[in-house]
């Protein structure tokens, strides 16, 4: 295990016109599970295709169609599982969720509700500011997505595409272990940065391909230690839940929005009634999706079309063995291996791309200074130019080239970056374009004293108020670096002007 | 060769190899049959251009000598499996019109035997009835009548187009499914030979679910005989079907030895039924002396939990309907409703179910929504649920102790006039399956066998209920009952 140690965030506190209250959120979080074909049939998952091209019978849900389960998304959901830290289910069994809408053609959901493929997980979540939560997750099922229904393309007619039917999802389900807006964001971040780590989820939400549903209540300070005691939730506010929603931003605004709703009306008498809501981002308020009357009865069973879902330890254990480094352990290594700093690693670990990309570049080099570069200089002209780290112009053994050259002192810093801008702008071998084009750094001394000489001869002003102020010392060493064009060893240019100011 | 669809399938079979008459001369003759029952209203949809063009490539191909076992014969397709390009509608105005772009499994694996397809058979709503009165082709009339009366009888159900066509040799043999009783009690009802194989052993793929966890489909033939060559072409693992078994399918016809010499037959006392008509009483007698008479040693037996499978299938079965059926929604296939101005979703929903579902669909549906509904699941489904391992484990416990198969009779009557029931609480319809939901419950493979006539002169079946997979022992030994028994009464033909 890890051996980070991390102070715990301050729970958010909203002023309520009577007292200070703070937040407890739980989330469903709806991912995408990569794959080429859908949970139960064999249609593509692509995105972007033609309206009801990728639609099998089965996920037209056409008289006498049965489902086959995909065993690939097992394997994702197995490999999520572990990534998450969480309890394999080796026997778990799919149920019916039964309610009737037009993009839901079997009139039910295939789901895990009573036996999920994944049991108990968690998640270090980091805020950034060197605090960080645990976040126990309490389970992973996998299920059908629905179909997209489209209202807005002829006023009497509603639309149906149901290319997303039954494409795999999973739902990873956290206990009410998150406490204000931005540890939901950052929680979503940590579960997205790992399933890419994993491949198990892209991530992509503006796709829709990561929702969450969002679990809101409220409670008096205090209140919230009695619950993680006892794990009693009558020690918490009644739970209103957000639904569907694909943007960090939108979640994290709808939070605020729904606690201070949650606040007015305890604060006035009143109770908050358990429901499901909908965010408006225009009108920044949340709203109810369905009255009491209208209340879903899913009527849950065994899905009698198919077995139980059964998986082998070994199984298990072949994928957890090839799971790749994941994001605590990759930072975690980079600190200790090359003795970065924290920011600096967890900079470099936040996407699968370009902790790869550093860990190239390091090797067998000084990680620090490999960091800087990555970080500081590659990074910064990749951002420049809207670009990713998967696109980057230089690679990694071009880069570690640079670095060598600057390690062996063959060139100086300040040369290093214009040729990294060459070999951005132009490519080629570092070492070669340094030699073709005369940048080596002068390190014979014969050399930069006769330029000093020359100097100091030259501005016999400048000399006397040197020896007056030793700072200005930096103007001598700025005027031989001038005249060698800048290939003067600093180094030894800095010692020389000491030496001959005295 | 004269009146060439009075044949069974292994007549035929042979009198083809043999050249004594051709592929097409048996389906002409099934054809012209058909379209002289009219009145049984047991062929909904006939395909004689199909018929005749896969008799032809039949003969085709028993001249080259490359016939498959059941090349040439033609057989008749229950309504519920979907036919490529043929209409498949369940016998359901929801799905009227509908010409599925698939075939299904076991309809195909008849068609890569060689079978010949005559039409689409009569049946009840969804497979929801006992006497096929629930149908929107309306009634099947059985081509049984008692002596000396005209009444109208069922031919029972829900594969009553079925057992009727077989009856009134307008097929060979034809394809049945049975969730409670739907293949035994009609083939009890009109004298001839239907087995519901184990569940697993034919895929569900392309047959309209009806209860998913207890749906098979199976032969409704002439004879036991018949009904091994035509169920071993039925059946067979298929990787579209999730509960379908991975296993061997045996040569089900060269099991059919007769010799049944100490086999253990039970007798469970729990199917001896308070009001059981003295003529079960007997025929079940009789059967009991034939197979001792056999060889067989027979055993009383009992199955305890018996009284609670009419109840628990009757939770089950319309739960998993209830979920089954929401796919026929008005929206992607099927009827939809003429809507008026200003109705929405909800309003096309009700209004496409209620005219496209009869009464007892709707009564099945009303019935699995509630039992599946929060606050009564536990009280309804999962105490159905234990009910039915419950009644598993009195057959393990019976198959454990070394019985070989167990004698009931397969249906609590004979068969009952049309419109009889019709006012009668439904209850009492589906006391009918009282004696094969249980088999359906434990997934066991039963089959009915005709073994006498009642008193006005209607068959009467025996069932037989086999261990899991024993298909072609349970086959045996009907076929040893079946020998006993001697059954050759045809109905009068009076259409």
């Amino acid at each position: 295990m890890l051996d980070l140690t991390y102070e715990l965030p301050k729970p958010k506190v909203i002023s309520g016109a009577k007292h200070d209250w703070e937040l407890v959120i739980g989330m469903e979080v709806h991912a995408q599970v990569s794959s080429n074909a859908k949970l139960f049939s064999g249609a593509s998952t692509q995105f972007g295709a033609e309206p009801n091209s990728n639609v099998s019978f089965v996920d037209a849900a056409m008289p006498g169609m049965l489902p086959v389960i995909n065993e690939y998304c097992v394997e994702q959901a197995v490999r999520t599982g572990l990534g998450l830290k969480a309890d394999i289910n080796l026997w778990s069994a799919f149920d019916r969720k039964n309610y009737f809408y037009p993009d839901l053609p079997q009139g039910y959901q295939i789901s895990q509700l009573y036996h999920p493929i994944v049991g108990e997980g968690e998640v270090l979540v980091e805020l950034g500011d060197g605090t960080a939560r645990m976040v126990r997750i309490e389970r992973i099922h996998m299920e059908q997505d629905a179909g997209k229904s489209i209202h807005d393309m002829d006023p009497n007619m509603s639309f149906v595409d149901l290319n997303r039917t039954g494409v795999c999802l999973m739902e990873i389900v956290s206990r009410p272990d998150i406490r204000g807006p931005e540890e939901a964001a950052a929680y979503i971040a940590k579960l997205r940065q790992i399933m890419r780590y994993l491949g198990t989820c892209d991530g992509n939400m503006q796709n829709g391909n990561l929702r969450a549903d969002v679990n809101v209540s409220i409670c008096l300070p205090g209140a919230y230690e009695k619950y993680q005691e006892t794990q009693d939730f009558s020690h918490l506010g009644t739970r209103c839940e957000i639904k569907n929603m694909n943007s960090m931003r939108f979640i994290q605004q709808a939070i605020e929005v729904e606690a201070r709703r949650q606040i007015a009306i305890v604060e006035a008498g009143g109770k908050v009634e358990q429901e499901t809501r909908l965010y408006d981002p225009d009108k920044g308020e949340t709203r109810s999706m369905r009255s009491k009357e209208e209340a879903h009865d899913y009527r849950y069973f065994p899905d009698p079309d198919l077995l139980p879902l059964e998986i082998e330890q070994g199984w298990v254990d072949n994928i957890k063995a090839n799971l790749p480094e994941l994001p605590d352990e990759k930072k975690a290594r980079f600190i200790e291996e090359f003795g970065l700093t924290d920011y600096d690693a967890s900079v470099l670990t936040a996407d699968v791309e370009s902790a790869a990309y550093f860990d190239e570049v390091a090797k067998g080099r000084n990680g620090k200074l490999a960091a800087n570069w990555v970080i500081n200089e590659l990074f910064g002209r990749l951002k420049k130019e809207d670009h990713e780290i998967t696109d980057s112009p230089v690679s990694p053994a071009q880069l570690g080239g640079i670095i060598d050259l600057i390690s062996s002192d063959a060139i100086s810093g300040k040369i290093a970056k214009d040729l990294f801008e060459i070999v951005y702008t132009e490519g080629g071998d570092p070492a070669e374009i340094v030699e073709a084009r005369g940048m080596k750094q002068v390190t014979d001394t014969g050399a930069i004293e006769a330029a000093l000489d020359e100097i100091i001869a030259a501005n016999p002003a400048q000399v006397e108020k040197a020896k007056v102020n030793p700072k200005l010392a930096g103007w001598f060493v700025g005027q031989v670096m001038k005249a060698t064009g800048g290939k003067a060893n600093p180094k030894a240019v800095n010692e020389l002007v000491a030496k001959k100011l005295g | 060769m004269s009146d060439l669809n009075k044949l069974g399938l292994a007549e035929a079979r042979d009198a083809l190899r043999k050249g004594d008459t051709t592929s097409v001369e048996l389906t002409e003759a099934c054809l012209k049959a058909i379209d002289a029952a009219d009145a049984l209203n047991a062929f909904v949809h006939k395909t004689p251009e199909i018929a005749l063009e896969r008799a032809k490539a039949a003969d085709t191909r028993i001249k080259a000598g490359d016939a498959p076992s059941m090349c040439g014969l033609p057989v008749g397709i229950k309504d519920l499996f979907c036919t490529k390009g043929v209409d498949s509608q369940a016998a359901s105005n929801i799905l009227k019109g509908f010409k599925p772009e698939y075939e299904s499994t076991v309809s195909q694996k008849l068609v890569d035997a060689g079978s010949v397809m005559l039409g689409k058979l009569n049946m009840d709503e969804f497979a929801m009835g006992s006497s096929n009165e629930t149908s929107a082709y309306g009634d099947v009339v059985s081509p049984w009548r008692r002596d000396g009366s005209d009444a109208k009888l069922t031919p029972g159900g829900s594969s009553g187009g079925s057992a009727a066509a077989v009856a009134a040799d307008l097929c060979l043999a034809a394809t049945g499914t049975d969730t409670g009783g739907s293949i035994r009690q009609p083939a009890a009802f009109t004298g001839t030979v239907g087995i519901k194989p184990t569940y697993g052993r034919c895929s569900r793929w392309g047959i309209v679910a009806f209860a998913s966890s207890l749906d098979q489909a199976g032969p409704m033939t002439k004879s036991v005989r018949d009904a091994a060559i035509m169920l071993e072409a039925m059946a067979g693992h298929d990787p579209k079907d999730s509960t379908s078994a991975d296993l061997a399918v045996p040569d089900f016809e060269a099991m059919l030895t007769g010799d049944i010499k100490g086999k253990k037959i039970g007798i469970p006392k729990e199917y001896r039924m308070e009001g059981m008509p003295a003529e079960i009483e007997n025929l079940w007698a009789d059967g009991t002396a034939m197979l001792k008479d056999a060889g067989a040693e027979i055993v009383d037996i009992s199955l305890p939990h018996t009284k609670y499978a009419l109840p628990a299938y009757y939770v089950i079965a319309p739960a998993e309907a209830s979920s089954n059926l929401a796919r026929y929604d008005g929206v992607r296939y099927g009827h939809r409703a003429t809507l008026e101005a200003g109705d929405g979703i909800t309003e096309m929903y009700e209004k496409t179910r209620a005219q496209g579902f009869g009464h007892e669909v709707q009564r099945r549906v009303m019935v699995g929504t509630y039992v599946l509904s929060a606050g009564f699941y536990d009280a309804y489904y999962n105490r159905a649920r234990r009910v039915r391992t419950l009644i598993k484990k009195d057959f393990e416990d019976v198959f454990a102790a070394g019985v070989d198969a167990i004698l009931t009779p397969a249906t609590p009557s004979a068969a009952f006039g049309l419109g009889e029931m019709t006012d009668a609480d439904p209850v009492q319809m589906y006391l009918n399956d009282v004696f094969t939901v249980t088999v359906n419950l434990a997934g066991l493979p039963g089959i009915s066998v005709p073994a006498g006539l009642d008193a006005q002169g209607l068959p009467l079946g025996l069932q037989l209920i086999g261990r899991p997979w024993e298909e072609g022992d349970l086959l045996n030994t009907a076929y040893a009952l079946e020998q006993a028994a001697g059954f050759v009464a045809k109905p009068g033909k009076w259409w």
